[in-house]
């Protein structure tokens, strides 16, 4: 009975160590690798709204009377936006481009995008264009830049308008 | 579907066998998966509560704060974190066990479909407060996380513009978010609690604590496993570096990987369209509904008993509405009902010997009722012809005890053992319709309708009411609790009781021989 008994215990202490080891391994192991060792990330996130559609417009005497006496508001502005046109190359290869719609329920608000690049390491020429108006040629911010990503690199690029445009962080 | 399921319970069965062997059915963890549910989970909040004094909340102050409790004070703050996450795990792994067991053997169906659909939003607690917990250390794999899960969350329509960007690079940080989380990671364990107790609301005596060998030997692993190998952070978060490799808790994280592989759009589909499938589950395919148990007032005294041992809570004692002297009367909600029977066998009025008046007690089964019963038991009887014959009451939901039939062997099936009254026993020994009784039913501590086994084993002890008369020669008398899968053994004992119960019975009729044995 004795004899029973030990190797009951003995069982039962087998099956809590087989428990924790299922604890312990699968709580940490095996590691996942998101991106490739060697690898960089960029990732490129803005929220920009573009300029209008057209230009406001004032409202004539009989457009006025036209509207109901709470709405006439003499300067007509559209509300929607211009799609934010934007692209990144990477040594002259384009790794990124889109037009990007602008958001909201009256396509008012902003322009966003949210990407995540995986790109080799080292040393790079990285090319950013945005276009925020209604032109068809050239770009309304351009920014070129010789970059050193190192493996692990995570390099943020954001756009706020004004100056540069494009902010690397 | 179906031989998926008796492919699964019979692994099951096969498992908890040894397991019984290595345990013994009171300390057997797979028969209290949810009280081990419950032990974890307080295990979990009495550590949280104990990390939550020292922590600090913000950039990088949580970070340096869970340093200080691993490291400085490694042997009970870095001990408290490891067993907040290795008891956090453990609660994974139970639930993943408890949802394959209790659907295995069908015991969320019919009535019982309240626990299960209840268990469902636990699903989605229990990952959301392991995530939230895993993002306040600020850790590189809090960053991972924090990352992975805006991400993820960004594909909802719900953000204007995307969260992930709270985490674009540190400059976007925002201490709020972290106060946000803080919050969640408090609340949602409460939500999950508050879920936990109506998760039982129609469990009738619930085991929601494991026994205490059990608890002591598993706390004693958790804590041998927090010493052994404590949890520690991966570098505190840089939002200018990848987090990858990451050594992820694969218990709360696989969905990361996952969304890596098919998108998120699949993940949110599947999940949302999985969590319905979930909750209809019980109903697909629809059962037909069992007939519920019936009171019978002329027949019932108001002793509470069907009600204190009915396990789905569905029997209620109310004021007495046919002016019977009693004060109260007990009362069938159908739809709590799972028709196993149990009531039937722990009312004092279910007596055949009844025979002045037809055998009708204070509550009874509709198919089969105890008048039924009886008349099977006495057909099987006047088969036996053979010496050492036993009447055999068993379980539809253990072994098939049709199966034993034979000329010495005479088989009665209940839908549950608990349906039995003692009385019967008595009966089939003092009528002498057999030489011994046998009773069977689901292994000790994991029968089909929870409390049947327990009960019965109680009454034929002496310890519960209907008590089993004291006149019954207890060595006419065998138990035999086994699942579906000990066939072999069962008819092995059996052939053994017999041969002892021709031994009884050559002694009584040759007194010569028991003197000389006295
Ligand atoms: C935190 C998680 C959970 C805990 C702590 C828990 C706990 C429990 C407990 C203590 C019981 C009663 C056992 C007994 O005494 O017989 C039980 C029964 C049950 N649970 Fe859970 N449970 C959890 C999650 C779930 C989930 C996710 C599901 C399914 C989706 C589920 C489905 C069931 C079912 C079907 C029953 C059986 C009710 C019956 O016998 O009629 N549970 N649970
Ligand atoms: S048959 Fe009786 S014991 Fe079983 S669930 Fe119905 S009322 Fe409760
Ligand atoms: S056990 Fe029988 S007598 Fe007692 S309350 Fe229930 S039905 Fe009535």
């Amino acid at each position: 009975m004795k004899m029973r008994q030990g190797i009951q215990l003995i069982a039962q202490a087998a099956i809590y160590t087989g428990f924790a080891f299922l604890l312990a391994y699968f709580s940490s192991q095996p590691p996942y690798e998101r991106v490739p060792a060697g690898s960089a990330l960029i990732k490129l996130s803005f929220a920009h709204g573009a300029e209008r559609v057209g230009a406001c417009h004032k409202r004539t005497y009989e457009e006025l009377m036209a509207l109901a006496p709470n709405m006439r508001a003499p300067i007509d502005c559209p509300r929607q936006r211009l799609d934010v046109k934007v692209h990144m190359k990477l040594d002259d290869q384009v790794i990124y481009q889109a037009s990007l719609p602008p958001t909201g329920l009256h396509n008012d608000g902003a322009s966003i995008t949210y990407q995540r690049l995986v790109v080799p390491s080292g040393y790079h020429t990285l090319e950013l264009g945005l276009i925020d108006t209604d032109r068809t040629k050239g770009y309304d911010y351009l920014s070129k830049r010789q970059i050193t990503l190192t493996p692990g690199q995570a390099l943020a690029i954001d756009f706020k308008p004004g100056g540069e445009g494009f902010v690397y962080e | 579907m179906h031989s998926l399921k008796a492919l699964i319970r019979y692994c099951l069965m096969w498992v908890e066998g040894w397991f019984d062997w290595a345990f013994g059915p009171k300390w057997n963890p797979t028969y209290c998966l949810g009280a081990l549910g419950y032990f974890y989970f307080w295990i979990v909040g009495v550590s949280g509560l104990y990390l939550y004094i020292f922590m600090d909340s913000g950039i990088p102050a949580s970070y340096l704060s869970v340093e200080y409790l691993t490291h400085d004070q490694w042997w009970l703050g870095g001990v408290m974190r490891s067993l907040h996450r290795y008891a956090s795990d453990a609660m994974v792994i139970m639930v993943a066990l408890h949802i394959i067991r209790e659907f295995a053997f069908d015991r969320y169906r019919g009535s019982r479909w309240f626990s299960w659909v209840t268990g469902v939003p636990m699903l989605w607690l229990i990952i959301i407060a392991g995530i939230t917990g895993y993002w306040l250390v600020w850790d590189m794999l809090a960053q991972y996380v924090a990352i992975a899960s805006t991400e993820l969350l960004d594909w909802l329509p719900i953000f204007g513009e995307p969260i992930a960007r709270n985490f674009l690079a540190t400059s976007h940080l925002d201490g709020r978010f972290f106060t946000l989380l803080i919050f969640l990671h408090i609340a949602v364990p409460l939500v999950l609690l508050f879920i936990m107790w109506l998760h039982l609301q129609r469990v009738g005596h619930a085991r929601i604590n494991p026994a205490r060998g059990l608890a002591v030997g598993t706390f004693a692993m958790l804590l041998v496993l927090s010493f052994i190998s404590p949890a520690t952070s991966q570098g505190i978060a840089d939002l200018s570096r990848v987090a990858s490799p990451v050594e992820l808790d694969w218990f709360y994280m696989w969905v990361y990987p996952l969304t890596d592989i098919v998108g998120p759009a699949t993940i949110w589909i599947g999940s949302f369209v999985g969590t319905i499938v979930l909750i209809l589950i019980p109903w697909i395919p629809p059962i037909k509904k069992k007939l519920p148990a019936v009171v019978s007032l002329d027949n019932c005294n108001g002793c509470t008993r069907c009600a204190v041992d009915c396990p789905f809570n569905a029997i209620i004692m109310a004021p007495r509405s046919d002016g019977a002297v009693f004060d109260f009367e007990a009362q069938v909600d159908p739809d709590l009902c799972t028709s196993c029977g149990i009531c039937v066998g722990s009312c004092p009025t279910a007596t055949p010997f009844r025979r002045a008046s037809a055998l009708v007690p204070g509550i009874d089964l509709q198919d089969p009722s105890l008048a039924t019963l009886r008349d099977e038991m006495e057909k099987q009887a006047a088969k036996l012809t053979t010496p050492g014959s036993v009447m055999i009451f068993g379980c539809d939901r253990s072994l098939k005890v049709a199966k034993f039939k034979s000329a010495s062997i005479a088989t009665v099936s209940l839908p549950c053992t608990g349906m039995l009254p003692p009385s019967f026993i008595d009966y089939v020994i003092s009528r002498k319709l057999a030489a011994g009784v046998v009773v069977t039913g689901c292994r000790r501590g994991e029968c089909h309708y929870r409390l049947g086994q327990a009960w019965m084993e109680e009454r034929l002890d002496g310890i519960r009411d209907p008590r089993l008369r004291e006149r019954v020669p207890r060595e006419r008398l065998a138990r035999f609790w086994a699942a579906p899968t000990d066939g072999r053994t069962f008819a092995r004992d059996i052939e053994q009781f017999q041969r002892t119960l021709i031994d009884l019975d050559s002694k009584a009729t040759d007194p010569e021989q028991s003197e000389a044995a006295q």
